[in-house]
């Protein structure tokens, strides 16, 4: 315990996972009650149930794996914004449905792909999860993917507000493709995966949708990124005032 | 067109008059046989119906919003999946009141536009806030209480749809009912604070659950019409009695007290005595002037104006994949 290192690559990157289904889960959550439609309000709860129970998978295991007794829970609510590792994409407040929709469609692509070549893990847990996880990706991909066609060849306010939103968010979409030491090693060790390798089939199947949709593959000129190294928006800090308030004020509590 | 005018008619003079319609119809429900969509039934069992249906449909949407209110701040991430499934089902058991309800010859969109305009109303309950978290326990665990023990008594309704909805949507309540009596239990159990949380929260919820099965059935506008047609199967007060002497032992369990000081065992008649309801504020609840009455139909409101241009934009889509479609018959739309 004393010797290790500060970062085990092999929690941080379960965290990285764990974390992204985490954020985007409660960003869901936060639309309960404030849905264009009842369907869609179950949609959104029910996507927004399969990614917590995804982090929920991802971050024991993680706790497992770093062996210091720290569950779930534990990882959910008592870490601050600097310790959370999540894509700055899910991060991004709901927005209009547009936003929340075009944030949904980025990143369900891309953890399609994610899971689909994480099932062949060295991590056989992982792998596990990445085998349950990717059924319920598909469907979360379906879902975004006919919300992109409605909106983008819907109206032409519809068109306006959809290419408005994915022009704000294009700038977070390099960081899912980045790689550092920890992605190195987990890939060294069979474990993890290079997600460099997907971004071809990420952008052929993006812009497949967009030009279906009459949308415009955005040029903005600028991407951000951070969050490996704890870096965040401004927005991080909010939702886990809001998310971790019970356990934080209340420490001794079992719930 | 001479044929038509025949046949017109015989139609008219073989249409039975009302009174024997009405017999054969009260026949029929003293039988026990299910009333279907397509059966003849009296104006007024048809508005009976659509008014207490759509008001069940409706609770179940606005019932979305008191535990909404914890989604994002659930003390752990099993709760918080767990109230994420709850409120998914209410979203699902509204759908299929919904549906049910159209079988009688109105739109979603019209039961919704009453929702919306005030003019429909739907249960009181969710007129009161969630404060704390052991409220999500308290509204588990009793107000699924209730409602199932008045949703039971509906599977046994004379109009088939209704009945059959109620049957699918027990099932899941007495889950959700489980799980609301096992926050209370932590809660109880927990530390101090918790304790002090689920009493808090019991002693707020405690009366209003009474409330939602309605006025004492001397009071009750729709009873006895609604026994007679077999809608109804058991009064507002049998109903009450049945869920206090079910949820009394329920408390004591818990080691909470329920804030009642005349409630007390009545050995000789088998049930609890229990003090009297605050009708004024039932009254005023119903009347639109609770502490959340405003606020749950305002965020309704707001949900379905600010979602008209995603409506907008999935009818026009839908509509632009039919003319394609139309224009090209040959290629297979996926």
């Amino acid at each position: 315990m004393m010797n290790r290192p500060e970062t085990d690559p092999h929690f941080e990157y379960l965290l990285r996972l764990g974390d992204s289904s985490l954020i985007l889960g409660q960003r869901l959550a936060e639309w309960c009650g404030k849905a264009p439609i009842l369907e869609e309000e179950l949609a959104l709860m029910n996507i927004g149930l399969d990614l917590i129970g995804q982090a929920r998978l991802l971050l024991s295991h993680a706790g497992q794996v770093e062996g210091r007794g720290r569950d779930e829970d534990r990882l959910a609510f008592f870490r601050d914004v600097q310790e959370w590792r999540n894509l700055l994409l899910v991060e991004q407040e709901n927005g209009d449905f547009a936003k929340t929709m075009a944030r949904q469609f980025l990143f369900d692509t891309f953890q399609g792909l994610q899971y689909r070549e994480l099932a062949a893990s060295a991590d056989s847990t992982l792998a596990e999860i990445a085998v349950k996880s990717l059924k319920e990706a598909e469907y979360h991909q379906r879902h975004s993917r006919n919300w992109m066609l409605r909106m983008g060849d819907g109206t032409e306010e519809s068109h306006t507000r959809l290419q408005k939103a994915l022009d704000e968010l294009w700038g977070y979409v390099p960081e899912l493709f980045e790689m550092d030491e920890v992605d190195q090693a987990m890939i060294a060790a069979g474990i993890g995966i290079d997600t460099n390798a997907l971004r071809a089939e990420w952008d052929s199947r993006v812009r497949e949708v967009l030009s279906e949709a009459t949308l415009t593959v955005p040029d903005v000129g600028w991407a951000v990124s951070g969050s490996r190294k704890g870096q965040h928006t401004e927005h991080l800090g909010y939702l886990l005032a809001e998310m971790q308030f019970l356990p934080r004020a209340y420490p001794d509590a079992r719930w | 067109m001479a044929e038509e005018t025949a046949t017109a008619a015989v139609l008219v003079r073989k249409e039975p008059d009302r009174e024997v319609l009405e017999e054969a119809f009260q026949v029929k429900v003293d039988a026990e046989t299910r009333i279907e969509p397509k059966d003849w039934m009296p104006d007024a069992y048809r508005k009976n119906l659509i008014r207490q249906m759509s008001q069940h449909a409706h609770s179940e949407v606005v019932g979305m919003l008191p535990e909404g209110n914890w989604l994002t701040r659930a003390p752990s991430l099993k709760r918080k999946a767990i109230l994420m499934a709850k409120i998914q089902d209410e979203g699902g058991h509204g759908l299929y009141l919904y549906s049910a309800a159209e079988t009688l010859g109105i739109t979603r969109d019209q039961m919704y536009d009453q929702l919306l305009d005030g003019s429909a109303k739907y249960s009181s309950i969710f007129n009161y806030p969630t404060l704390n978290w052991a409220d999500i326990g308290a509204i588990g665990w009793l107000v699924d209480g209730a409602a199932i023990t008045n949703q039971i008594a509906l599977c046994r309704c004379s109009y088939g749809p209704y009945a059959r909805a109620m049957v699918k949507i027990c099932k899941e309540e007495s889950f959700h009912q489980r799980q609301g009596y096992d926050i209370m239990m932590v809660m109880a159990e927990g530390t101090a604070e918790q304790r002090r949380m689920a009493q808090d929260a019991l002693n707020r919820w405690w009366w209003p659950a009474l409330m939602m099965f309605g006025p004492h059935d001397a009071e009750s506008a729709h009873t006895s019409q609604s026994m007679k047609w077999k809608i109804k199967r058991s009064s507002n007060d049998e109903l009450r009695q049945k869920f206090i002497d079910a949820t009394v032992p329920q408390a004591e369990y818990l080691g909470l007290t329920i804030p009642d000081d005349q409630l007390a065992w009545n050995a000789a008649e088998g049930k609890y005595d229990w003090g009297e309801i605050d009708w004024d504020e039932f009254r005023n609840v119903v009347n639109g002037n609770g502490l959340c009455n405003r606020e749950r139909l305002e965020t309704r409101r707001k949900a379905h104006e600010g979602g008209q241009w995603v409506r907008e934009a999935a009818l026009a889509y839908a509509e632009k994949r039919q003319q394609r479609a139309a224009s090209a018959p040959e290629k297979k739309e996926i």
